[in-house]
């Protein structure tokens, strides 16, 4: 910790960003009001796929950057888990500089551009921000200007593809597209590694493709990101199935030295109530999938999907809001939001919430589905839902929802997407019977390196790891691994 | 992308593919599938795989016309690609020697019980297998059946082929003149059910092959899942082999037909496609 904090001294030290601090006084900077991102109009973006922040522009930019007083001890630092320079590519942005401010990002962040645009900066950097902490002020937007400086850079035809140290012959695998998949790979081509991708699906990105939808993530941006990757000499093996395609025994006899598992928390979980499995009932991944992968709202693609006009969405975090965002675009008259708790106890990030409220979608807080019905097709057609009130906190330090009896009433719905969390995929572990795993499933490494507490070769990371968590966290992982590997790989050349 | 080296047609709807595909025919056993899709707006697709050639590198695949994609796969040619082929999925049959083995297989359901023939038999067992089709030119893969059986029984609906009848009659048969230690049932929802209330009633160890609506085929979005003994199981990680008896096949035939609409006025509008460029 101790270099890092000395070459943040070093930098914040150096004449270009003494010369920048100076040219105005703080008392100007804080009394600046914080920009406002903006957005494509409520009426006309439900209705279609375009993204809802359309971005600030550079005036705007400027302008938020100046906000940032570029403290001697930058404690929104600590908010991030990748650590990002922030109030060096913030400086960067001040003094117009945008495609360097970009680079600074990319030293500590390889997928700045999906971050700006999903990280729940109001939990991490911005609540670490001195203007949250010392002068209850809102804090200075880092998401939407580390957002303004990647779109930037990739529009701007410039962007650069990093250096990769001279190409090595160690061959190491990553299984997994999502976001900690392309983090240790980026890390590892850095490092001079063969590194080739092997992904289930047919497209590559996770999560990041076939869950967080357009109109908040367009594919183009993770595709750039990607298309940096191959350029880096990073192969991409979609339609592979680690552990069953081939076996990691196959893979090692291939050579493949090492291996990052990033396999995500791919298992829906379901609410085990009556009626679940009626038609029109869905996980959200299964909703999300065939609309965000399979493109099935789409005349002219083959996989079908079912529009309904009463859609409940059960559940109150980002997969949740994703979900009933799309069946509104989809063409929902009522799409609305059945949660257990209160607004208050959302997951869910707050944007997200508020997007949600201004595209007309409905919430039903403190409400709970006890069963479904269906008519004699098998096709859901309403629910019965319960009251709930909430007592005293449980393990997660949220309030816990208790029912309230004799509160039941029906509701019609002809679509339901169930939203209440995800379970570890099973593959990679069930085809290594040597790895350690925890009860529920996630993969038990050592918090630093991330590597397998039993197998050595193997490093995890991401969502397999810590059951559903963030892209930043997966990525976060996905670097600490490709360390791991790195010095392992190393240790072990020299042993031999 | 996975290039086709062979197609052989058994009758009008129903083909033979040998796919390029070194290394899911490396890892395939008795049971497992791949999920398919055809062109970039393609829907993903599970098929079984009937067998293997580990030296030419290729899997097998039977495929009946039943809607767009199969319709796709069964107009390419020999030399065109397949898009995408994942695989091998599900769990492998568990096969091991029990005595005697009762196949059931019915329509394009006799393909994916090819591979669970010829490994019950390879594992020492006595194999009947009754196959069942609606008429002659609909029975397939019977040579191949006869080679791995011990004995072949065929029933056709129309009695133009074998014997007159249902799948269920060929199974009862063997049932009342011979102890059977097991059951494999693999075909149409409809017969694997009542195919499954025959050995119930003769308390015989049964397994099915299900055959439900799937996207990723890995576990991720449960459009697969079907009731098996009051739990929801996912049918491509769990199955997609379960016991007969525990099978809710109600639920399972309901759930099948959640897109028929959708199915139909796509497949529709694909033979329409097809008249135009004609
Ligand atoms: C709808 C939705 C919205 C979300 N919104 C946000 C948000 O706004 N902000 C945020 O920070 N987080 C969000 N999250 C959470 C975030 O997306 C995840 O935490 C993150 O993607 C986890 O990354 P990962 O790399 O661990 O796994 P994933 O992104 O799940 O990727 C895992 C990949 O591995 C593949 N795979 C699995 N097993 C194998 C195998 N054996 N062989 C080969 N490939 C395999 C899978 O097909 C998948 O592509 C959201 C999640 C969802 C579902
Ligand atoms: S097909 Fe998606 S979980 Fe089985």
């Amino acid at each position: 910790m101790e270099n890092i904090i000395d070459y943040l001294k070093a930098e914040r030290s150096q004449e270009w960003r003494n010369e920048i601090r100076k040219s105005m006084k703080t008392k100007e900077r804080t009394s600046k009001v914080r920009a406002s991102m903006p957005e494509a109009d409520p009426d006309v973006r439900n209705k279609s796929n375009v993204e809802v922040n359309t971005g600030l522009d550079k005036d705007i930019a400027i302008l938020e950057a100046q906000r940032c007083i570029d403290c001697p001890t930058p404690t929104c630092i600590d908010g991030c888990p990748v650590g990002i320079y922030i109030p060096k590519f913030i400086k960067k942005i001040e003094v117009g500089d945008f495609l360097a401010a970009a680079s600074v990002l990319k030293e500590t962040n390889g997928l700045p551009a999906v971050c700006g645009r999903v990280c729940p900066q109001e939990k991490q950097c911005e609540a670490s921000c001195f203007y949250t902490l010392k002068l209850n002020k809102p804090p200075v937007a880092i998401g939407y200007l580390e957002r303004f400086a990647a779109d930037y850079e990739r529009n701007s035809g410039k962007a650069t593809v990093p250096e990769v140290a001279g190409s090595s012959k160690v061959k190491v695998a990553v299984v997994g597209s999502g976001p900690a998949g392309l983090a240790a790979s980026g890390d590892l081509a850095k490092l001079g590694y063969d590194v080739t991708v092997f992904e289930a699906l047919h497209e590559i990105g996770g999560v990041l493709k076939y869950g967080i939808p357009e109109f908040r993530l367009p594919n183009d941006i993770v595709d750039f990101e990607i298309e940096n990757l191959r350029k880096m000499g990073v192969k991409f093996r979609n339609n592979f199935l680690v552990g069953k395609t081939a076996s990691f025994e196959d893979l090692k006899a291939d050579g493949f030295e090492a291996f990052f598992v990033g396999s995500g928390a791919g298992l829906p979980r379901f609410m085990n109530i009556p009626g679940e499995n009626y038609n029109g009932i869905f996980s959200s991944n299964e909703y999300l999938t065939r609309v965000n992968l399979m493109n099935a709202a789409k005349p002219e693609f083959d996989t079908p999907v079912i529009s309904g006009k009463n859609v409940a969405v059960i559940g109150g975090g980002n997969t949740a809001m994703d979900s009933v965002r799309t069946a509104k675009r989809l063409g929902a008259k009522r799409a609305m939001i059945i949660y257990r708790r209160s607004e208050e106890e959302m997951p869910a990030r707050i944007e997200e919430v508020k997007h949600a409220k201004e595209e007309g979608i409905e919430f039903m807080n403190l409400h709970n589905p006890l069963e479904y019905y269906a008519d004699e097709t098998g096709r859901v057609k309403s629910a019965k839902i319960q009251k709930m009130k909430l007592g005293e906190p449980d393990a997660s330090g949220r309030r816990r929802p208790i029912p309230i009896e004799g509160s039941e009433f029906v509701i019609d719905v002809d679509t339901v997407v169930v939203s209440v969390g995800v379970s570890p995929n099973p593959i990679v572990p069930a085809s290594l019977p040597k790895l350690e795993i925890t009860d529920w499933g996630t993969i038990v490494v050592d918090k630093d390196t991330m590597q397998s507490s039993t197998m050595p070769e193997i490093f995890a990371g991401g969502d397999i790891v810590r059951g559903g968590a963030t892209v930043i966290l997966a990525m976060g992982d996905g670097r600490k691994a490709a360390a791991g590997m790195h010095k392992y790989i190393q240790e072990k050349t020299k042993a031999n | 992308m996975s290039k086709i080296l062979e197609k052989e047609f058994f009758s009008e709807n129903v083909a033979k593919i040998d796919l390029y595909a070194p290394e899911i025919a490396k890892s395939r056993k008795p049971g497992h599938f791949v999920i398919i899709k055809i062109g970039d707006k393609g829907e993903r697709v599970p098929l079984t795989i009937a067998s293997s050639d580990n030296e030419k590198g290729t899997i097998t695949l039977v495929v009946q016309k039943v809607g767009v994609t199969s319709a796709k796969l069964l107009k390419l040619e020999v030399g065109d690609e397949v898009t995408d082929v994942v695989g091998p999925l599900g769990k492998a049959t568990h096969i091991e020697k029990v005595g005697t083995v009762l196949c059931a297989g019915g329509g394009v359901g006799v393909a994916p019980l090819m591979p669970i023939v010829e490994g019950f038999k390879k594992a020492g067992n006595r194999v009947i297998t009754v196959l069942a089709a609606r008429t002659k030119e609909l029975v397939i893969l019977e040579e191949q059946m006869r080679r791995y059986s011990d004995e072949v029984i065929i029933m056709t609906d129309d009695g133009t082929y074998g014997r007159q009848g249902l799948v269920t009659q060929g199974m009862e048969e063997v049932i009342k003149r011979e102890k059977v230690d097991m059951s494999v049932i693999i075909g149409p929802a409809i017969m694997m059910k009542f195919g499954a209330l025959t050995t119930k009633k003769y308390n015989i160890k049964t397994y099915v092959s299900l055959n439900t609506i799937m996207v990723d085929g890995t576990g991720m979005c449960g459009a697969c899942r079907v009731s098996v003994g009051g739990k929801t199981r996912f049918v491509c990680v769990d199955g997609p082999e379960f016991d007969a008896h525990q099978v809710d096949f109600e639920q399972m035939m309901m759930r099948m037909g959640a897109y028929k609409d959708q199915e139909y006025a796509a497949y529709q509008k694909y033979l329409g496609t097809l008249e135009t460029v004609a």
